[in-house]
């Protein structure tokens, strides 16, 4: 598009001249035409610059020149400016092509629009979606009846024959152990991906597109944002944490599309203390099933430590407070045939990331138990377990927690069969290894996203948070003499 | 200062004197030669009587005017410049003579028909605030935030130091003239524009300034 002229200032400081004078120095060689890399470097487009830069280091002092001359002339920054006479063109254009028809009536989709949108309607809504979406379909049919079916299958046909042709090929016992022993590659590395995983996040993946396609994620940001803005995030940071509930690894790595690198540190952060994932959910809802009382002070102890963490870590982190905006899309039906490419996309996509973080999970269990490290390290949790008021026994749990998070719940799981677990103590063992240490995957996920300094220091943390919490929701049940 | 600043001055004093002080006349012995009185005697405004000035009837009208725009703009520094008190009247001294007949119904109205200065003295009602109904006694300029659920503004002005923000506006739309209806406030504020939702926080709903329509 073509700028005015005439100018009411010194002409080399108009636009269109300035943006000649530019476009006549860059080269014809850029991926964009000139007048597009001229008009980036007047918006001091910081990627466009460094390209000029590069590619043509002798007049970058010159365009420089000319761009501080016009902003000198402009109360406003030059993208402002730029952007008014866009407008003015687009609307010069709209005006002669386009007809507007009488609006058409609020239609259903805009009333059920602006129910999600009322803060009185909007959380019950909240509610049933987290409900029948992720609780019934993913965590129970998903992760009980899906997994179920397949684990099973893999153990009774899969895992034995592994076991059968690995341990004819291979003569060392070492080795054996490692491939297909208890805690083999093949046998839980590749089976923990393939028939735990796998489906849980796939279902996951389902249930997350059918929403994202109906355009709601949108509307569950504009209704959070006051709430996350709190705690040092803004609306946008609901995608993630919705993420967290079916995958925490994932949702690290989706972290990297919040703008700043403070909202990014305290989302990491809350993801690997107070967000339980899908698999861990699945069994701790089972495990508290049996107490529903129990069930609900573990929601509202974890909501608290979330809000509360979040709280201090804003107070505490310097950083401008995040500013929001987002687009609210006309809600939609999803569309099948994108729903199942989205969910294969990223299916495929989460498998290639996570597969070798699950095998190297199992490499380390094997490892561990060949140098004795673990023994010391279950040794070491002893006493942290003792005093939150816990069986001993639950120790080898938590150390497990680290490498597969729903395993340590497993674990709790088998306590609680053998009758080993009061109500108390439950509740104080799904508090501690809710808020416990990251799994294994995402805790080499925050090392190569936040560095490794934060990385550890993040896992130090919430490793003292839960059992600072899980001491005081102890204490308190004890003095106050509740038996749950 | 230009004759016909001062003449508006004498005007002001005048009125403020005879009218507000309620005397019929005033001193003049110290004016007497004057240009700008005789300018007043000459349009018909001013009368000489034994060494007292008085006000005509339609110097009265005058004067009230002058008045009027005087104490306007003194509030249009106060409440909308935020300018510091000693500077006020210097600055409305000059400013008010450039306050005339539309612009100063502009000004009224966007003061929301003030009835008095900074400084409690009453300012003399234009014809704007006679019509004035209630609806047009709200502000014309307000921010987003301000504005009432479901009512229509058009972007006036945009006012953040913070570049990041002002990008988010230019990416949303949000530019002088655009026309935004506001659908809710809580928890965070909806807007439209066009055929096109988008939520914001309050903070940045604050720094939109618009003009109901």
């Amino acid at each position: 598009m073509q700028f005015e002229k005439n100018h009411d200032g010194p002409i080399e400081h108009s636009l269109e001249i300035a943006l000649e004078t530019i476009e006549g120095l860059l080269h014809d060689r850029y991926p964009l035409s000139r007048r597009a890399v001229g008009l980036l470097l007047l918006q001091e487009d910081h990627e466009i610059h460094e390209m000029v830069k590069e590619s043509q280091p002798t007049i970058i002092d010159g365009i420089e020149k000319i761009i501080s001359g016009v902003k000198a002339h402009y109360a406003y920054p030059i993208e402002y400016e730029i952007a008014l006479r866009r407008r003015d063109e687009v609307e010069r254009i709209i005006n002669r092509v386009v007809k507007v028809v009488k609006e058409e009536a609020q239609g259903i989709a805009e009333k059920v629009s602006a129910l999600m949108m009322n803060p009185i309607a909007g959380f019950p809504l909240l509610f049933l979606i987290l409900y029948f979406g992720l609780y019934k379909f993913v965590g129970v049919f998903g992760a009980g009846t899906v997994v179920g079916y397949i684990e099973e299958t893999y153990d009774s046909h899969l895992n034995p024959l592994l076991v059968k042709i690995f341990s004819s090929f291979i003569p060392w016992r070492i080795l054996q152990d490692l491939l297909v022993g208890e805690y083999g590659i093949l046998t839980l590395g590749l089976r923990y991906a393939v028939a735990l995983i796998l489906p849980i996040v796939t279902f996951f993946f389902l249930v997350f597109s059918v929403i994202e396609d109906t355009g709601y994620l949108p509307r569950l940001a504009m209704l959070i944002d006051r709430t996350f803005k709190k705690i040092g995030l803004s609306g946008r940071a609901v995608i993630p944490m919705v993420l967290g509930f079916g995958c925490a690894t994932m949702a690290t790595l989706v972290t990297r599309t919040l703008p700043t690198k403070r909202e990014r540190l305290i989302a990491t952060m809350l993801l690997a203390l107070a967000v339980p994932c899908s698999a861990q959910l699945g069994v701790i809802l089972a495990l508290l099933g049996s107490h529903p009382m129990a069930m609900v002070l573990w929601a509202g102890i974890i909501m608290m430590v979330f809000l509360f963490i979040g709280f201090l870590t804003a107070k505490v982190l310097p950083g401008e407070r995040p500013s929001f905006y987002i687009e609210i899309p006309p809600l939609r039906m999803p569309h099948l045939g994108n729903i199942f490419t989205k969910t294969y996309v990223r299916v495929k996509w989460y498998f290639m990331e996570i597969l070798p973080l699950f095998l190297l999970a199992s490499f380390l269990i094997w490892l561990g138990k060949l140098t004795r490290l673990f023994d010391f390290l279950i040794f070491l949790f002893t006493k942290p377990v003792a005093m939150i008021g816990l069986p001993k026994e639950a120790a080898k749990a938590f150390l497990f927690g680290f490498f597969r998070r729903d395993y340590g719940a497993a674990g709790l799981y088998d306590l609680h069969k053998n009758g080993l677990l009061t109500g108390d103590q439950l509740l104080v063992a799904c508090v501690a290894l809710t808020l416990f240490l990251p799994c294994i995957a995402q805790f080499l996920i925050n090392l190569r996203q936040r560095g490794w300094k934060t990385g550890v220091g993040i896992s130090l943390f919430t490793l003292v948070v839960a059992f600072a919490v899980a001491f005081m929701v102890n204490l308190a049940l004890n003095k106050l003499g509740i038996s749950l | 200062m230009e004759r016909k600043e001062r003449v508006e001055e004498l005007l002001e004093s005048l009125w403020i004197i005879t009218v507000e002080g309620q005397k019929d006349k005033s001193d003049f012995s110290l004016l007497k030669d004057d240009e700008a009185i005789k300018d007043l005697i000459n349009m018909g405004y001013v009368l000489v009587k034994e060494n007292q000035l008085g006000l005509t009837e339609a110097g009265k009208m005058e004067a009230q005017k002058c008045i009027r725009r005087h104490r306007l703009a003194e509030r249009l520094m106060t409440d909308v410049f935020v300018e510091k008190s000693k500077l006020i009247h210097e600055t409305s001294c000059k400013f008010e003579h450039l306050l005339h007949k539309d612009l100063e119904k502009s000004i009224c109205t966007l003061l929301g028909h003030p009835k008095t200065c900074p400084h409690g003295k009453p300012i003399p009602p234009g014809s704007c605030c006679r019509g004035a109904s209630k609806e047009y006694l709200k502000k014309i300029i307000m921010s987003l935030a301000e504005l009432e659920i479901k009512k229509k503004g058009k972007v006036a002005y945009l006012q953040t130091g913070n570049r990041d923000v002002l990008q988010k506006m230019i990416a949303m739309g949000v530019l002088p003239k655009t026309e935004i209806l506001l659908l809710q406030k809580f928890p965070s504020y909806v807007i439209q524009m066009g055929k096109s939702q988008f939520a914001i926080d309050k903070e940045m709903a604050s720094q939109i300034y618009v003009r109901q329509v």
